[in-house]
């Protein structure tokens, strides 16, 4: 069978803190087929981005590291151990990555244009016409690019400052650079978390869109289900470092095996149904210094019971083994009452449809 | 930007007769005046009444206030009553002698100091950061005339091998006249080593700690990030993508040592017997010579002016954000 086109087993990232060592990751293992759009979603604070930064080594070294026996494979090529120079030709050429913060993610001193051509020269995307210098047709891919994602006028854009430009602006510069280098790979951080919703369902259907043309391979990473719902093939869900869910996006909505998945679904607002209160999951996400033992997720898990003090294994499921979850509930389904789960709370704090 | 450039400008003709006016009003506050610099039990009062007549320091304040004013506007600095020379004279000796110093010291200043502050970033908690850090703070406390009379005294000492030492006073040497072209460029560059170090060390100590700050801040911001993420080297995303924002408020500190660097060049002339406008200021207060006094404070205020403007003209350069359009 070929190697898929990411290959990510047993990644642990720590971070050295004042608290102690945080297990930001702490062994997740997924693929990224050629193609696809894999979604990795999970609340702020359970490693989603570190993940990401991860994958092109891109966390300041030290205070993070990555721990041996973490593997990154591109193609089947490990990563992990990989000279500067070669990781430095995957970084924006295999695999580009664009952030959650258009505002700061662009050099406010250099133009929007010599930024996009600066990739596209470094990663040599580009074809030299006759008579062509380098620069120029950099510059002349640049521009096309800029046009590509959808920034009017782009010939004279090319000269913009990024203060220059709005937040969604930013981000189609963002998107340009990343692309014009023709990756197989993009890995998409919150790409659309700051931005204002209609431009976040516009930023949405550009990226789809060039995806579709480009055939490239995307690693969303978000906290927001609705996007996950609207662009992903497959979806990682992440609850402390670790991978608690896998499934495909039909699956995960229509039957979430891991409870945090249910809270995650059943907090997203319903417009049909009105309510006092959203529903919540309640706590908080732990912090990385001091992961509960056990399953993590007991603390805060409606069902647990006295098995979730030992490790729940990843336990795969379904057709061609494509789904997993990371839960006892799986050796012991009937514990999954109906009627009991993440309910709302009123507001003299006693939870509704909670324990009764 | 031009436009910005002739307001400044303008912004500068009430500022210059501030400092004109204020120059005045302390040196006649100050007690003693030019015809008691020569003080002598063997002039008669008769004498040194004639010489205030003369001078024109028996007409009332205001008037000399008035006269100082308009030959400002004239381009008259008048007579030195101390050299019995015009002042213009003794400002063309002194000023180009100051203004090379000055800028040897500024290149000093701002070179050594950003590159030193930005390998100390690059290397942070590195032993070179540590040492570096320690030097810095050391030669940032200690007070420019004392480090010039040690320099003198390590320099000159019979225990500093030949060809180590350097000339410890003046702009060049007494044979200066003999030498062949080569030897003369030698000769003022052995001139300028001490007494540039004198004065611009201390500063180029600070530069380097605002440096290490500000790129330390900058390598952590988001587009840094997207400059790794794009796949640039390490010492592209550094020396193109860091620096550039890193040396923005560094450029503010150019209007901010440049005074520093004036006033200390008083007293580093001094020491070094360096015969620019320091040294023509520090004489003429001793002597009373007012003219020269209100001329080089003017120069010095002049000097100070243009180069806040040259700050904010290359802050403008250096960061899009601040160009008006």
């Amino acid at each position: 069978m070929a190697s898929p086109l990411l290959q990510i087993l047993d990644l642990r990232t720590y971070f050295a803190t004042d608290l102690g060592e945080a297990r930001a990751v702490d062994g997740i293992s997924f693929d990224v087929r050629e193609g696809e759009t894999v979604a990795l979603v999970g609340e702020s604070g359970c490693g989603k981005s570190v993940t990401a930064l991860s994958i092109l080594r891109l966390l300041p070294e030290p205070p993070g590291r990555l721990l041996a026996g973490s593997s990154v494979r591109l193609r089947g090529e490990e990563l992990t151990s990989a000279a500067d120079s070669r990781l430095r030709e995957v970084r924006g050429g295999e695999i580009s990555m664009i952030f959650q913060e258009p505002m700061t993610s662009l050099n406010p001193v250099f133009p929007i244009g010599q930024q996009v051509s600066e990739a596209i020269r470094e990663h040599e995307a580009m074809s030299t016409g006759p008579g062509e210098r380098d620069a120029v047709a950099a510059r002349r891919v640049a521009i096309e690019w800029l046009d590509r994602v959808g920034i009017p006028d782009p010939e004279q854009r090319y000269g913009y400052y990024p203060h220059q430009l709005s937040g969604g602006m930013r981000q189609r510069v963002m998107i340009a650079m990343a692309l014009s280098t023709r990756p197989s790979l993009l890995i998409a951080d919150e790409p659309t978390t700051a931005l204002d919703v209609t431009v976040q369902r516009q930023i949405l259907e550009l990226l789809a869109s060039l995806q579709e043309e480009m055939g490239t391979a995307v690693l969303l990473i978000t906290h927001d289900l609705g996007v996950v719902a609207q662009v992903a093939d497959r979806v990682l869900v992440m609850y402390a470092g670790q991978i608690v869910e896998e499934s495909s996006v039909e699956a995960l909505f229509r039957d979430p095996q891991h409870p945090y998945t249910e809270g995650l679904l059943q907090a997203i607002p319903d417009l049909e149904e009105r309510r006092e209160r959203l529903a919540e999951i309640p706590g908080n996400v732990p912090r990385a210094t001091a992961w509960p033992t056990g399953c993590r997720f007991r603390p805060r898990c409606p069902y647990a019971w006295s098995r979730c003090r030992d490790v729940p294994d990843l336990t795969r499921y379904g057709p061609a083994e494509q789904s997993a979850a990371r839960c006892w509930l799986a050796d012991e389904p009937e514990r999954r009452r109906s009627g009991y789960g993440f309910g709302t709370r009123s507001p003299d704090g006693r939870r509704e449809g909670g324990e009764s | 930007m031009i436009r910005y450039a002739a307001r400044r400008l303008l912004e500068a003709v009430p500022i210059l007769i501030g400092i004109v006016t204020l120059i005045f009003l302390l040196l006649h506050l100050a007690p003693g005046d030019p015809a008691t610099a020569y003080f002598n039990p063997n002039v008669s009062p008769e004498i040194i009444d004639r010489m205030r007549e003369n001078l024109g320091l028996d007409r009332p304040l205001h008037e000399q206030y008035l006269r100082w004013l308009r030959s400002f506007f004239t381009g008259d600095f008048g007579y030195s009553f101390s050299q019995h020379r015009p002042v213009a004279d003794v400002i063309r000796d002194a000023l180009p002698n100051t203004l090379l110093l000055s800028a040897v010291s500024l290149v000093l200043i701002f070179v050594v100091g950003c590159a030193v502050g930005a390998v100390q970033a690059v290397r942070q908690y590195s032993a070179l950061d540590n040492v570096t850090t320690f030097v810095s703070l050391f030669v940032y406390s200690m007070p420019g005339f004392w480090l010039g009379l040690m320099l003198i005294l390590a320099f000159s000492s019979p225990a500093m091998p030949e060809f180590l030492r350097l000339p410890i006073s003046g702009v060049t040497s007494i044979d200066y006249e003999f030498m062949g072209p080569i030897e003369r460029i030698v000769d003022r560059v052995r001139h300028l080593v001490l007494p540039s170090f004198a004065l611009g060390i201390a500063s180029a100590a600070g530069v380097a700690r605002y440096m290490r700050g500000s790129l330390l801040e900058v390598i952590n911001q988001d587009y840094i990030r997207t400059a790794r993420a794009k796949g640039l080297s390490e010492r592209r995303v550094i020396l193109k993508h860091a620096l550039r924002n890193a040396l923005i408020p560094i450029v503010s500190l150019l209007g901010l040592y440049l005074p520093l660097l004036f006033g200390g060049s008083v007293v580093i002339e001094v020491v070094f017997s360096w015969p620019g406008m320091g040294r023509a200021l520090y004489n003429a207060i001793l002597a009373r010579d007012y003219p020269v006094v209100m001329a080089a404070s003017f120069l010095f205020g002049v000097l100070v002016l243009g180069a806040n403007l040259l700050a904010d003209m290359l802050y403008a350069v250096i960061d899009p954000r601040i160009r008006t359009d």
